[in-house]
């Protein structure tokens, strides 16, 4: 059952073929046989799971199932589930169970969606490798010695090894694209306002978006359909309705103008990964879309403009992490100032201390000007590249990240040469242009991702082309052998 | 004298919505602790802010109301520093794109010069919650029931020369406030608070002096007091070779002097910048107008009209507009009893100010009302009672409540106006006191106040005093 | 660019995070690494260009002024690591 697609599944539970309850107990057995190796799981409440497939099989026997009601899913555990601990990879929120669901939990909960479990992550979302979780590193299914990606790397790594069909996550700056990319499945960042942020624990407020995992597209448009939309709660939402993205598949691609940024394969790129695009991108040549050779100038101010904001952003935003409402608290503060400082020292982890104190730096007196001003100047000749060039083509290609999945601790003593892994994935939520990942060859038996990004609010068009190439290849059927 | 004072207001005023800015807890005072506190109230992780329309449309009601700029286009940023009453490690408050800008707004000053105060600029925060004292085992306690609670940050420049000009302009603002109906100002609640920045300079000096920032004024008395003091203890400072140092300074009621705050002495550096969970308030000409559509008439343009139609002095339009009930009141009043609206005014600053403060109650805690005290106007007006008579029925008003005319009729008050029946009681007077008479005829005329009392003493004041000197100087000249 | 330990010392209070004095040679290496990889914008010219705080050029919406929250006081005091009649209990605040 778990080799199913979901249409494939919704269409099982919809026939009768199979309950909701028999599939969750599928999932929740391979979570139970695999996921020791994977850790991509933080928590995992089997009889919460099996309720709500339950009340999803009740559902359907009133006739009252939507499309994908019974469908078992995980949810990154960035996302607020009442009732269910949600911890954002931190020892900060290692106890924290919050009194509401995240819009898009609430969404899927109406939908009829069974939740699993969350999803290991690095912590609070920041990090490219899932290696700063406070639950320690997720593994890569395709070769447990690499990471799997981050910071949705526990998201990606249980969708490949289909320990769920779908899974949500977040992307500030390529968190669900690279482990997309890195583990050999589908995934898509919307439009900045395309998916509620309410419920989302904000790592970067201006950057962050929700979005999902699949093993195709046409799994991630489900999804995505019963996710997006206007939520009055979030001030960035954008009230604009929601298109039927899985019935705009199939729309031809003949005429489609692709274009491909030379910046993105520049030094950096592993030569074999850049190999693997150009096969893909041949793919689209033979479905009828023409490629054209395209700039983005600015597009390597990128990492310091990123490295720059988000942390800015994320100072701010984890100021609340204070031991005093919720969350960690040290033992015996002797006062308040020890309280605070202890309380965040022991509930952070050393790369969100880390990004703390930069963002901590860029906006203190003196630095506001040079660096986050700066920065945010630059942000706008980024997002200008891209508006002058989705004059002249529909869409952009390239590779997801310059290299395949890398070994754990390769990077960890190294910040920067982390930070520069994210250069393919960050302009584009610099930009808060959506962005899609999907499986376009192998490397060493390591999967190879293809990022395509499109204007504002063009996911539909992103998803029909990744449907269509997917018609055309078999990369996103084939699974670690691992985890048959 | 020496010295000149240079004295800028900080208002915070707490906006009258029923929901917070940012989200929808209400905002009722006194509720029991964190109950009006929801999950973006306290920081919660995931939750985001969702601006109050009614909050934007209270700014730019005082906007107008002080002929400020209203900015098309401002921006909400977060000024971030750790407070426990503070749940997000921010604030979010506006910082270099206010909603208001530049305007102004006149005082009188108390030699009857009037002077108009800058104001630099008002813009919209969040309010933080409350640290609680008392003993919980060392520890302090807290309610955020008032996090999120809607403020106005009204600015002032550093116009005001002496702790006078200082409270005439809070409580200018404070009237004008409650005339827009857009704060309840209740100093007590913390509704209307003030924070001070004073410094004091040699007259004739260019440069402003260092400045002193005293917070935690909560009443007009405590801002003139808390000016007062710290004006004389920069004076001091300097005069002995001192300098006064910038910093926070916080006013002590009960020991009455100002101490430095030390908690917030170390450098702060709150880094401020734009709330990126919150987009840019555009305010559109139209929306502009629908709030201008509904400003009320405005205290100064009530006080001339009080000296233009009802023709009363400039200083009694002042006091009698002062708030807009007092005004309400006095309108009212005047409707009832319009014809002779200098009277009302009498009354309602001397007779009824007088039991107001007595009970140290305000115009709407009034015992009398303007129709009750309108009832009785109109009867000394038409002769029914005297002045004097009508303070004994305003006693019994007061008191008892009721109806001029029955108190009138229960307690026999009506004027004597038939001519016989006092013709009658004078000449009996007159012929009592031949004595007197004999000297009034020889040139003693102040024994005509003695024959007035005699009179009124015989009718029980109830004698019409024109008509009853009017008889008497005939009967005794004749 | 290279910050010194009372720099590191000084931003970790700003940020409330504490940091083992033995460790605060090697976080300002590592931050000065970081910044120096931010500093690499320094010398773009963008004269003339705006800054971006948000991707889409949107307007804040407005919320009618109306009561939808209810009280949630149990649940999140049942979060709090120490509270009582209500309250969030803190070591106490000094003004």
């Amino acid at each position: 059952m778990h080799s199913l697609s979901v249409a494939e599944m919704a269409e099982a539970l919809a026939q009768g073929q199979c309950t909701s309850e028999e599939l969750t107990e599928a999932f929740l057995e391979r979570i139970a046989q695999f996921d020791g190796a994977l850790n991509s799981l933080v928590t995992v409440e089997p009889e919460r799971a099996l309720a709500q497939a339950r009340e999803a099989d009740a559902r359907r026997r009133r006739s009252a199932a939507g499309p994908l009601t019974g469908v078992p899913m995980i949810h990154k555990d960035i996302f607020l589930t009442a009732g269910q601990r949600t911890t954002c990879g931190s020892r900060m929120l290692g106890d924290f169970v919050p009194p509401f669901d995240a819009t898009i939990v609430a969404r899927c909960a109406a939908a009829g969606l069974v939740t699993l479990g969350k999803a290991n992550m690095d912590e609070f979302a920041m990090g490219s490798s899932n290696e700063t979780s406070h639950f320690g590193p997720v593994r890569n299914p395709w070769d447990p010695a690499r990471v799997p990606g981050g910071s949705s790397g526990g998201s990606a790594a249980a969708v490949a090894a289909r320990l769920a069909p779908l899974a949500t996550g977040s992307d500030t700056g390529g968190s669900i694209r690279q482990p997309a990319a890195l583990c050999g499945i589908t995934g898509l960042k919307p439009t900045y306002g395309r998916v509620s942020r309410y419920g989302m624990i904000a790592f970067a407020s201006s950057l962050d978006q929700a979005g999902v995992f699949g093993r195709d597209a046409q799994d991630c448009a489900l999804l995505l359909e019963a996710m997006a939309g206007f939520d009055p709660r979030d001030s960035t939402s954008v009230d604009r309705p929601v298109p039927h993205y899985a019935g705009s598949l199939n729309h031809p691609l003949s005429g489609l103008r692709i274009g491909i940024p030379a910046e993105f394969f520049g030094a950096g790129l592993d030569p074999a990964v850049g190999e693997a695009v150009e096969a893909a991108l041949e793919v689209f040549e033979t479905l009828g879309a023409t490629l054209h050779p395209v700039h983005l100038p600015n597009l390597g101010l990128s990492v310091p403009t990123y490295y720059t904001l988000a942390p800015a952003e994320a100072s701010s935003n984890l100021s609340r992490f204070d031991g005093v409402r919720y969350g960690h608290r040290c033992e015996h503060p002797a006062n308040l100032e020890d309280l605070y400082k202890r309380s965040r020292g022991e509930g952070f982890g050393a790369e969100v201390k880390r990004r703390i104190m930069i963002g901590t730096y860029v906006l203190s007196a003196g630095y506001y000007d040079a660096y986050y001003l700066k920065a945010q100047r630059c942000r706008r000749l980024i997002t200008e590249d891209f508006r002058r060039v989705f004059e002249t083509v529909d869409v952009l290609a390239g590779p997801t990240a310059p290299e395949v999945a890398f070994r754990l601790g390769e990077k960890t003593d190294d910040p920067v040469k982390m930070y520069l892994s994210d250069i393919n994935t960050i302009a584009v939520n610099l930009a808060g242009l959506p962005g899609l990942s999907l499986p376009a060859g192998f490397v060493e038996n390591l999967p190879v991702g293809l990022q395509l990004i499109g204007p504002h609010f063009e996911e539909g068009r992103l998803l029909n082309m990744a449907h269509q190439y997917q018609r055309e290849t078999d990369w996103h059927r084939r699974h670690p052998t691992a985890f048959a | 004298m020496e010295w000149e004072v240079v004295i800028g207001l900080e208002i915070h005023a707490q906006l009258a919505t029923r929901s917070k800015i940012f989200s929808g807890a209400a905002t009722r005072y006194g509720a029991a602790p964190n109950t009006q506190a929801s999950v973006i109230d306290l920081g919660y992780p995931g939750t985001l802010p969702v601006l109050n329309e009614a909050a934007v449309r209270m700014a730019v009601k005082f906007g107008l109301a002080v002929q400020a700029h209203i900015a098309p286009r401002s921006v909400f940023a977060r000024k971030n520093y750790f407070y426990p009453d503070l749940p997000k490690g921010y604030q979010i408050s506006q910082f270099e794109l206010p909603v208001v800008g530049r305007g102004h707004l006149d005082i009188d000053l108390e030699n009857g010069e009037r002077k108009r105060i800058g104001i630099t600029r008002a813009h919209l925060e969040e309010d933080a919650g409350k640290s609680l004292h008392e003993d919980f085992h060392g520890l302090s306690g807290i309610d955020l029931n008032r996090a999120g609670t809607p403020l106005l940050e009204i600015v002032s420049e550093p116009d005001l020369r002496s702790a006078k000009e200082a409270v005439a302009y809070m409580k200018k603002l404070h009237a004008l406030v409650r005339y827009l109906e857009i704060c309840d100002g209740n100093m007590q609640e913390g509704s209307f608070r003030c924070d001070a920045n004073v410094s004091v300079r040699r007259h004739g000096a260019e440069r402003l002096g260092t400045r002193c920032e005293i917070k935690n004024l909560n009443s007009f008395r405590f801002v003139e007091r808390a000016i007062n003091h710290e004006v004389e203890r920069q004076i001091e400072l300097i005069e002995s070779g001192g300098a006064v140092v910038q910093e926070t300074r916080l006013y002590d009621s009960v020991k009455d002097q100002t101490r430095s705050m030390r908690s917030k002495e170390e450098a702060n550096d709150y880094r401020y910048f734009p709330d990126p969970d919150l987009l840019p308030l555009v305010i559109e000409p139209a929306f502009v107008d629908a709030v201008r559509a509904t400003l009320p008439e405005l205290p100064d343009a009530r006080r001339a009209r009080f000296v233009a139609d009802y023709g009363l002095p400039d200083y009694d339009a002042g006091v009698l507009t002062s708030t807009r009930e007092l005004a309400d009141y006095t309108e009212a009043v005047v409707a009832l009893a319009p014809a002779d609206a200098k009277l009302a005014a009498n009354w309602v600053m001397g007779e009824l100010a007088a039991r107001l403060n007595e009970g140290n109650l305000d115009i709407t805690q009034s015992r009398v009302s303007a129709a009750q005290l309108a009832g009785l106007l109109v009867r000394i007006s038409d002769e029914t009672i005297s002045g004097k008579i009508a303070k004994q029925v305003f006693d019994v008003l007061w008191s008892e409540g009721g109806d001029t005319d029955a108190i009138i009729d229960r307690l026999g008050l009506r004027q004597i106006t038939d001519t016989g029946a006092l013709e009658a009681i004078i000449d009996q007077i007159i012929a009592d006191n031949p004595a007197q008479r004999d000297q009034y005829r020889a040139g003693k005329d102040k024994l005509f106040g003695f024959f007035v009392g005699q009179a009124m003493k015989a009718t029980g004041g109830k004698a019409n005093p024109a008509q009853l000197n009017d008889l008497l100087r005939r009967k005794l000249d004749g | 660019m290279s910050l010194n330990i009372d720099t590191v010392r000084g931003i970790a209070h700003l940020a409330r995070l504490a940091v083992d004095e033995a460790e605060l040679e090697t976080h300002a290496l590592t931050l000065s690494r970081c910044l120096n990889l931010l500093a690499e914008i320094n010398a773009v010219d963008t004269t003339d260009v705006t800054e971006m705080a948000h991707p889409l050029d949107l307007a804040q919406r407005l919320r009618p002024d109306e009561v939808t929250e209810t009280d949630v006081s149990a649940a999140c005091l049942a979060q709090a690591p120490a509270a009582e009649n209500g309250l969030f209990l803190v070591p106490k605040v000094i003004e």
